[in-house]
This record gives C-alpha cells, structure tokens and sequence, in this order.
C-alpha cells in the first residue's frame, strides 16, 4: 500500500457566467516512502493545482474536486478541515515555488519556524529557539542564530528556500511536496537545493513529489515520471525507461526541444508547433492532438485510454505512440 | 574589426543616501571593466547568473544605462560618447529584444502601430501603406499571421508575442540585436521555436546577436563566441565548442556541472562541483579576484589581492584566473581540503574540516558567513558543501561531463 496514493484527481474551477475550466482532468498517482515522483509539464497542465488540491489550499468556494488522494489510508479530499490542519505542516508539508513571498515579510524567520514547533510539537521558549536553530544548520545556513532573527528580505534566494525547507522538515513530514523548488533560483544554487532534497529523501525516508518543468532536474532526482499535458497524465514511468524511450508524442517532441548543454553545436531543435491555447477537451480526444505529427483521425474519437504499449510499467495515453524505430532524440 | 566592440565598459550605479541633499555613499559596482568584441554575422552569448551584471551590459550597449567609463564602438563610432540625438539614429541599427514580452508591448496599441512606431521615428518606408507592407513581410518572416496586424498584444501566447518583440526589432532592419533572456520566459516546446526562429532570421537576415541568458544550454545552442559573466567582470570567453569541451575558469566549470542534463545516465554519472554560499553583493565586491570568496581552487597568494586579467590562453580561450595553468595540470589542487589540514594539525575527516575553517577564517566568506569561532559544534553538521569531494574526484567530473555520450 502506497503511502499516497491518487485516483482521477481532477480540480474543475467553476465562475458564475463564465464556462467551467478543468485544470486538473483525471490524475492518477502513487507515492512511496522514500521515493521520488515526479509530476512534469509546461504552464498549464495542471501540476500546481494538483499539489494545492492534494494539500487542502484551494479555495473552498467555486472550485469542485473530484476522485481520490488517500494518505495513509485516509481520503484528503474529504477531510475535514481541523484533521487536515494536524496533517499539514506534520506528516504532510509542502516547498512552494517562490520562497520571498511565501514567507511572512514583516515576522522574522525564527518567529516563522518555531510557530510550527508550537504548533505541532508543542515545543515553547528556548527549546523551540534551539530547534529551530538546529533545523537552520541541517539545511545548511550558516550562523542559523543570527539568521533566526532576520526578515526574509535579509535573506538571499537560496537561503530563503533552504529556510522554507527548513519549515517544511521542521517536524520530519512523510510527504514532501516540493512545487518548483528551484525554478526561482540561480543554477548553482538550484544544485545545492537539490543535492538537500536528495539527502532529505536518502536519510529520513521522506516520500517527495516533485513538481517542476525542468525535465533535467527530473532526470537527475526522480524514480518515477509522470508527464502531464492540460491536465492529465499522458505518459509515466521510471525514469530511465521515460528519457530513453519517451513514447508518447508529447513527451518525445518535449525532450526534442530542449537545448543541451552535451548536445554538438548546431544541431537544430525540434519543436512541437503551436502552443498550450491549441487544445481540445480531453472528452473529445486527445488534447495534445491539434499539436502533434502523429495524430490520426483515431484521436478525434474520444479520450485515449492509459496503455503499456513497451514495457510494464510504462503507461501511455496516446493510440498513435511514438515506437521505439523512431530514433530517440539527442 | 569587429562590428561591436567593448573596451573596459564599466556601468556603476551610486546609492545615494540623505533627506535633503542627495549624498552618494557608495556604488554598485553592477559592471566594472568588461571587454569584448562582437564580429558581424555571429552570436555572442553573455551567461552569468542573476546579479552578474550581464542585462545592464546589454543595456549600456545601448546606452539604456549610463556608462560610466569605457568604450562602446560600433562600426567605427564610439557610442559611449555620442550625444544623445545622435545616439538615437544609432539604434534603429542597435535594436533590442527583451525578456518579457508582455511587459515590453503596449497593452493598448495594437501590433501595427506598435510595429510602426518605430519605423516613423527612424523615417523607414514614406506613408502608412508602405509602411503597412513592410510589416506584412516581416510578420510572414517570423510566423505570425497577417490578421495579427489589427489585434493587441493580450491576445497573443507568449511565445507569438516573442515574436512581435522580434519583429519590431526586425521592422528597423538593424545590424546588431541585443537579445535579453529572449527565451526565459517561455514553456520550453515555445522556447525551442523561438531559438529556431533566431536561428533561421540570422541566417537569411546575416544578423549580428549579442544574446544575453542565465541558461547555459540555450546559450551553448545559439552562440559562437560565449562569454561567461561573474559579479560585473568576465571570467572566460571562448568559442561555444571549445567552452563547453574544457572549461578553464573554476566558476564555468562549476557553472557548467550544475546546469541538469535531462538524461539520467548523465545525470547519474556525474559529480557537481558545488559552490557554496551566493553572489557577493556587487555593492561590495571582494577584493582581487572577483570569485574567490567562492572558489574551490583559492590559493593562499594573489587571489585574494590581485584582480586577474582576462588572458588568452591559447585558441581565444581567454580566462581570468590566476591559477589556469596550475588548476588544468592538476598541481593546484582543492585548496578548502588541504589548506584547513594545516589549520588543524591533525587527521580530520574533510567534511569537519571545512566547516571548522569556515568558522575559523571568516574573511574567507562574503558577509553571510561571518561565523564566530566559538562554535565548534558546528562541525558536526553534515556538510552539503562539494568542497569536501577531494579534489581528483572534481577533475574527473568535468571529464565525465565532457565525455558524455553525444547520442
């Protein structure tokens, strides 16, 4: 039994007069203790929106959630708020993308780490101080005493995001959820944040979810990959088998895209043509259909079903897959 | 000679301080003596990351920025010294491509005039029609539409806004454009046709481009000359081949192995070089080398008191760093591990170490890390930081990197 476990996920953003907009279409997921899975896609796929519906912080007013995220057995979706508020910040916490304006600006960074202290181990006074201060060290600032009285202006990018980690790990959660941990960041620094998730993930067996766009930092930390496109998951697998053999049109035009740093100069990229706005719903088809070089008139005929086209393991949506006599890009 | 080129450009901004009368109490010193030079028809990547200096350098070119010192002569005529009217003529040849599409478009002119603006300044085409005909072109030559000529910019993606900032540099056909983080902003299937687009326009247009980005990938893709940027100076300009083969500045190497692959067998085998700490301030840069605060290979001589210049070493590899040869034979070795033995005295394991010197040789880091000594404790910690990778293992990193498999 996972300890997170997704099923049909799906966020629909409802607005009186305005016509119903699905971020989140159906995803399904599973996260291990210990293990790092990762959610990949571009602007708009619905890869935020699912870690804010898993942790309970979408606004309760004119948005409806639909399927199920159990956690450790018990339904997240459906909790009530009081349970979901000891779950949070405890065994459930979350790494946003901005760390400037996710941290309070006018209370200084140890006020900020010892509220979750208080709050979820009960820590108070001097003892709290102290553990904030260790947890500070663990994340590797330096001086952490003096930083736990500085406001996050005085703090730079990176070190703001290892304090936000620091709040994160504060009371050793099961699950981290880490929304474009590095995406802000400079990318010396994104490789020291990264090489503390890894050790994060490696000592406390904590289960990470990893949401990002870099489909490098994927490939580096993740176990397994589940490649999102307007809001569901076209393609999953463990990473090895996804970047040697990325089956689904998406994911292999996303890899063809990409520059890389190891690639021979003046090797042309090949971009998938036109833009996320060129979709249709996924009740009608594939959404990814109006952009791709594979689709046949078969994608018009309703939502293509997830199928392990090579390997176990390695789910595709898409009834036109790119197979393995296609070269895989450089 | 090159069509552009830079000689000492140095760009500081006062802070000024004081109610009532405007004190200057310091400077940013944002660029401070950067050298280059652009030869037409080519690319010239400027990467650093944020803070380097590297977009107020592509401003000052244009003179967006004052400079404080320094030349910019292009085609002959040294801009840094124009007057500002005749500056202006200069940049209908100079143009500019910016970061943010939709920040840099006029929400409430639609594509034509925004496109046509220009063209009146600078006198190109004689009316409305011809100029109307001029845009037709070259919104065809950048893939957009021609209806999009009558809509607003807040009905484009971001990538065919891209494209309009592109076309309204193209509408003045100018010789040189300054490209700023021209893809940074855009979901990377976007961002390859935008990198396409540039490609293909510098190759039926014979365009010069001074392209300026944080992401070393895109940058290695598009460029032939690639100039790496670090608090204000460069550190190493090489041709993109020869960059990317053997990077000589400790900072590209360590620039370099941590930019993500995405490929897991190259991501597996691979060891960073990790920095610690961030950017000094360039309020108040460190004195000699610009890096050393940061640097693995730091010696107990010069760096910390002589600027090193930007030397060529061979091929116009240029390098400003004291130690390349040394660092390159391999008989300067990780200075953060053996030096902090002799601190100690005694057999220590290198993680404990570091961190000790750390707390023991404060000057060694920029402000942040002011550690008092008396914290001995502090060694316990885990250190995170690369430093503690002896140094063969680093070197065999960068071999690693360069070996990769070019599947």
């Amino acid at each position: 039994m996972s300890l997170l476990s997704v099923e049909e996920l799906s966020v629909t953003f409802t607005a009186r007069g305005r016509k119903d907009a699905t971020a989140v279409d159906g995803v399904s997921f599973e996260v291990d203790q210990g293990q790092v899975v990762g959610l990949v896609g571009e602007s708009g796929c619905g890869k935020s929106v699912t870690s804010l519906a898993l942790m309970g912080l979408l606004p309760r007013k004119g948005v409806r959630v639909g399927g199920r995220a159990e956690f450790d057995g018990q339904n997240l979706l459906t909790m009530n708020e009081r349970k979901l508020r000891d779950l949070r910040g405890s065994q459930l916490a979350m790494i946003f993308q901005d760390p400037l304006s996710s941290l309070n600006p006018v209370v200084p960074i140890g006020i900020q780490v010892t509220e979750i202290l208080q709050r979820h181990r009960g820590l108070k006074g001097e003892k709290a101080r102290k553990e904030a201060a260790s947890l500070l060290d663990r994340v590797g600032i330096p001086d952490p005493d003096r930083r736990l009285k500085e406001y996050p202006h005085q703090l730079s990018g990176g070190m703001r995001q290892r304090a936000l980690i620091a709040m994160a790990v504060a009371c050793a959660p099961r699950l981290l959820i880490a929304d474009e941990p590095t995406t802000a960041l400079d990318v010396t620094i994104q490789a020291q944040i990264l090489e503390l998730l890894k050790e994060l993930v490696d000592q406390e067996g904590t289960a990470l979810l990893m949401i990002t766009h870099d489909l490098g930092v994927v490939a580096g930390l993740c176990d397994e990959v589940n490649v999102l496109y307007a809001g569901r998951a076209v393609e999953s697998a463990g990473r090895r088998e996804l970047f040697a053999h990325p089956t689904h049109p998406y994911a292999h035009g996303l890899l063809g895209s990409i520059p890389r740093l190891d690639a021979p100069r003046g090797e042309p990229l090949h971009p998938i043509r036109g833009s996320i706005n060129d979709k249709i719903a996924w009740a009608d088809g594939c959404a990814f259909a109006p952009r791709c070089d594979h689709y046949t008139m078969e994608c018009l005929t309703g939502t293509p079903e997830l199928t392990e086209p090579r390997t176990a393991g390695h789910q595709v949506r898409c009834v036109n897959p790119v197979l393995p006599k296609a070269e895989v890009p450089a | 000679m090159s069509l552009l080129e830079l000689d000492g450009v140095k760009v500081h901004f006062p802070v000024k301080k004081g109610l009532l009368f405007d004190r200057t109490v310091g400077h940013v010193y944002a660029v401070d003596g950067v050298s280059l030079s652009v030869e037409a028809g080519q690319t010239y990547g400027l990467v650093g990351e944020s803070g380097c200096g590297k977009t107020t350098l592509g401003r000052a070119v244009l003179r967006l920025n004052d400079i404080t010192e320094g030349g910019v002569v292009f085609d002959g005529t040294d801009l840094a010294k124009l007057p500002s009217e005749e500056m202006r003529a200069f940049r209908r040849r100079l143009q500019m491509v910016f970061q943010d599409p939709l920040g840099s478009l006029n929400p409430r002119q639609n594509i034509e005039s925004i496109l046509a603006e220009g063209m009146a300044a600078h006198g190109i085409g004689k009316d409305a029609a011809e100029r109307r005909k001029k845009i037709e072109d070259i919104l065809a030559k950048v893939g957009l539409p021609s209806n999009a000529m009558s809509r607003y910019p807040h009905e484009f993606s971001g990538g065919q806004r891209q494209r309009i900032g592109i076309a309204r540099a193209l509408v003045l056909e100018p010789d040189v454009i300054i490209c700023d983080e021209p893809v940074s902003a855009l979901d990377v299937s976007v961002q390859a046709q935008v990198i396409n687009l540039l490609e293909e326009l510098q190759e039926s247009l014979g365009l010069t481009y001074l392209v300026i980005a944080h992401d070393l990938a895109v940058v290695r893709h598009i460029s032939d000359v690639i100039g790496v940027m670090y608090l204000g100076g460069l550190v190493e300009e090489a041709p993109s081949d020869a960059l990317y083969a053997g990077p000589r500045h400790p900072y590209t190497k360590a620039l370099m192995s941590a930019v993500p692959v995405p490929d897991p067998e190259v991501e597996d085998r691979r060891e960073r070089i990790l920095l610690h700490g961030d950017l000094p301030s360039p309020a108040n840069p460190p004195a000699g080398c610009r890096f050393h605060t940061r640097c693995p290979w730091v010696q107990e001589t010069k760096c910390a008191t002589e600027r090193p210049p930007l030397l060529d070493t061979g091929d116009g590899h240029k390098v400003a760093c004291h130690f390349t040869a040394e660092i390159e034979a391999g008989t300067v070795k990780q200075t953060l591990a053996t030096g902090i033995e002799a601190v100690i005295g005694t057999e220590t394991v290198a993680a404990e170490a570091v961190e000790t010197a750390e707390a023991e040789a404060p000057a060694e880091k920029p402000a942040e890390d002011e550690a008092p000594a008396e914290e001995p404790a502090k060694a316990e910690a885990p250190a995170e930081e690369p430093a503690t990778v002896p140094a063969q293992a680093d070197a065999d990193a960068t071999e690693q990197t360069e070996d990769s498999p070019k599947a």
